[in-house]
């Protein structure tokens, strides 16, 4: 027979099913969770900001790539994750107009900038809602009760605890996500189910949010029992405010997270550390954003100092 | 008795699991592909010097006759494996390395042999002289990386560790499995000799817990050995270590890794801690050798893939082209579309089917379209699969970014040499970046820095 037309490639011949896609995805399916939370807990508001998130994320994606003359890759569902994430850290009574300028810090600027996927270093949701949060402040904390809606209130629990010293904590409500807060942070439940599920796909790596809540805990548990009429005790300070979906979603994301155990480990109980000093002793309720925002700087100095140990030494 | 299941198994760090694809081939039994009437046998079927030709265009040869030599020590002779006339010497494609010289034997078809010095007890023999008829039978290791045997026992320095290679951690081969279930006394004598030779304390035979007949097989023949011997004999226990099946089980650190918990230090070989790995094939090659009289001429080679219409394990002389050998095993149900010398992860894509087989040919599987993938190259987003897979602690994402962007001088402390090019990042990585070729680019940088 004639043998034309044979394949010819270097070795392995074989591969993993994982792929770029795939991991995305399986970061949509676990915040599936939380976007029904969120619509419950902020019913039309909340939907409204996902859904013009989304699309604004994916267009702006497509827009730049095609701008800067890269391939156009929203097939990799990276923006879509970004836009969910993106809407999950915005308070329920956001402007339209102000979320779509958002998104397209997070695209642009965090991420398109830096050479697009796999080259940004912060995590481009957390970046966008750092910018808010400094170009818009007012829009940026005032919060809506959930359910009802009333607007403007003032106070998510982290506040109150922080500003009121009000230690009356409804752990129920805490934990199912009826409390004032950002879209997705609410709901501890929804965020935990998403975070399993992440962890038995083996989509994202355990250290990290080990490290991150551990260190959490552990701070908080010690400043409560030296002051507990001032500080919260461990249990709140893992439901209150953005600590989970930091934790599981935005600490963990690969592209901005070290690549080594060791660094991860380091990264995750620095990012814990660093909230815990903002929450307890800065001028802010909570410091997820920028604690992570912080240990995203140091990633590629981890990744150098935590190297494996070289086999047979 | 072994209980697979509760008992604890040796591993090493990182790895994958893959899916098997065994059961084409694993139980059938291994049949002799009749010799083809054309043998094209490339000279050099090791690694080390080249062998020059000792016959000449028109010689009649004999079977097992020597006909290709270096006077080199890290080399191994070619036998004839056939009995014919010698048509020409020239330069032909070969499987693993580069076009090599081979030589052209129109086959006869009587199997006319040189005459073979059959030995009743060749452990009596002195060490120095087991270790020539080796190097004399042409004996390399089997597994693959076909490193002149004889070399490896032959090494200044104690060794008190034999450890015997039935791993096999390679997706679709099944020739070593088959062997240690169809010659495993064979196998065994073949053990006892390398342990003579090397005067060992300890003989570990490492499998996969995925060949449980193998273990049966070999852990029954071992237990009757020792009722029969006394161990002042000089038969000592071999001890069946059961692995994980998990890739790359059978490479040599990793057996070390796995049932002597050390690892070989950077730079080093395992004959520099005391242990010498073999493979079960190079073992049996051995025992033809000592008690056989017979030169390594042939060897159990896997065929399969979903394009075969008979998959199976055969006996197939060198020289034999594919072609040939595929013709006795039913021919083609489908087109392949890629043909592969040695397993899935580590083996060599070949251009044609006028291809010999070698010393060095595990297997060969022929994958129709349908069983490949194609996929395009994406960015990595650091997930880190490739860290958590190397099996020698590398990471293999940056060192594809220092190769990507030229900066060679970062190099230095990614230790791009200690890659034994398994290959596990490239098959873990969710962007599909050739990582390991990234790796063996670094390494070939390192080399000429040196």
């Amino acid at each position: 027979m004639k043998e034309e037309n044979l394949y010819i490639s270097p070795g392995p011949h074989i591969f993993s099913k994982e792929s770029t896609p795939g991991l995305m995805k399986d970061v949509i399916i676990a915040l599936v969770p939380a976007i029904f939370a969120s619509i419950y807990f902020f019913k039309v508001k909340a939907f409204i900001l996902l859904l013009v998130s989304i699309v604004s994320c994916v267009v702006f994606e497509a827009a730049i790539q095609f701008l800067m003359k890269r391939k156009i890759a929203i097939s990799d569902c990276s923006a879509i994750v970004t836009g969910i994430l993106f809407a999950m850290v915005m308070p329920p009574s956001l402007p339209i107009w102000v979320c779509i300028l958002g998104c397209f810090v997070a695209i642009g600027l965090a991420k398109q900038l830096f050479g697009g996927l796999g080259f940004n270093i912060f995590n481009p949701a957390l970046l966008a809602r750092a910018f808010l949060a400094a170009a818009f402040p007012t829009f940026m904390t005032r919060w809506n009760h959930p359910l009802s809606l009333d607007a403007v209130t003032g106070a998510t629990p982290l506040g109150l605890v922080k500003f009121s010293h009000n230690l009356d904590i409804n752990y129920r409500d805490l934990f199912i996500g009826n409390v004032s807060g950002s879209l997705g942070e609410t709901s501890a439940l929804a965020l935990v189910i998403g975070g399993l599920y992440l962890l038995i796909k083996k989509a994202i790596d355990w250290r990290i949010p080990l490290g991150y809540i551990g260190t959490v805990f552990i701070i908080s548990f010690l400043t409560n029992l030296i002051s507990p009429d001032i500080y919260a005790g461990g249990l709140f300070h893992i439901l209150a405010g953005g600590l989970l979906i930091g934790a599981i979603f935005m600490a963990t994301d690969p592209v901005t997270s070290p690549v080594t155990k060791t660094g991860r480990w380091v990264f995750g109980i620095g990012c814990g550390a660093v909230t815990m000093v903002i929450r307890l002793w800065s001028g802010l309720p909570e410091g997820v954003m920028y604690a992570i925002l912080l240990m995203n700087a140091l990633m590629p100095l981890l990744n150098r100092m935590t190297r494996p140990r070289r086999y047979g030494t | 008795m072994y209980n697979i299941d509760t008992m604890s198994k040796g591993t090493f760090n990182g790895g994958v699991f893959l899916s098997e694809r065994k059961e084409y081939t694993v139980d059938k039994k291994t049949k002799a592909i009749p010799a083809p009437r054309e043998i094209i046998l490339p000279l050099s079927q090791h690694i080390g010097s080249p062998n020059e030709p000792l016959v000449k265009p028109g010689d009649n040869v004999k079977l097992g006759q020597r006909i290709g030599e270096s006077k080199s020590p890290v080399s191994a002779p070619v036998h004839s494996p056939v009995s014919g006339r010698v048509k020409s010497i020239q330069d032909f494609s070969n499987p693993i390395y580069r076009k090599t010289p081979a030589v052209v034997i129109e086959n006869d078809g009587n199997d006319e042999s040189v005459e073979l010095v059959k030995r009743e007890n060749p452990e009596e023999l002195s060490k120095q002289e087991l270790i020539r008829i080796i190097r004399d039978a042409g004996v390399v290791g089997l597994g693959g990386a076909t490193f002149p045997t004889h070399i490896k026992l032959n090494v200044p320095g104690k060794i008190d560790t034999l450890i015997i290679n039935g791993a096999e951690c390679e997706p679709y081969l099944t020739c070593d499995h088959r062997l240690m279930i169809e010659k495993t006394n064979e196998i065994l004598n073949g053990i006892y000799l390398l342990a003579r030779i090397l005067e060992v304390s300890n003989i570990f035979l490492a499998i996969e817990d995925n060949k449980l007949s193998a273990i049966f097989a070999m852990e029954k023949a071992i237990r009757e050995r020792i009722k029969k011997f006394s161990r002042s004999k000089g038969h000592m226990p071999v001890q069946i270590v059961v692995l994980k099946a998990k890739y790359p089980q059978g490479g040599e650190n990793q057996l070390i890794k796995a049932i002597l918990k050390k690892e070989v230090l950077p730079g080093k070989f395992p004959t520099d801690m005391g242990i010498v790995v073999q493979n079960v094939g190079t073992c049996f090659a051995i025992y033809q050798a000592a008690y056989e009289g017979k030169p390594l001429i042939e060897r159990c080679v896997t065929f399969t893939g979903g394009c075969l219409k008979e998959p199976g394990n055969f006996i197939v002389r060198f020289g034999t082209l594919l072609k040939d050998a595929i013709e006795f095993c039913g021919g083609f149900r489908e087109r392949p579309a890629k043909i592969i010398i040695g397993g899935p992860m580590m083996g060599i894509a070949q251009y044609s089917l006028d291809i010999p087989t070698v010393k060095g040919v595990t297997g060969v599987i022929f994958l129709s379209k349908r069983e490949l993938k194609f996929f395009e190259e994406s960015t990595c987003i650091r997930c880190a699969r490739c860290v958590d897979v190397c099996p020698v602690n590398l990471v293999p994402t940056e060192i594809m970014r220092m190769v990507k962007y030229s900066r060679w001088h970062y190099l230095d402390k990614l230790h791009p040499g200690d890659c034994i090019e398994c290959g596990a990042c490239a098959y873990a990585c969710a962007s599909k970046v050739p990582l390991v070729q990234y790796i063996k680019l670094a390494k070939l940088k390192e080399a000429k820095k040196k």
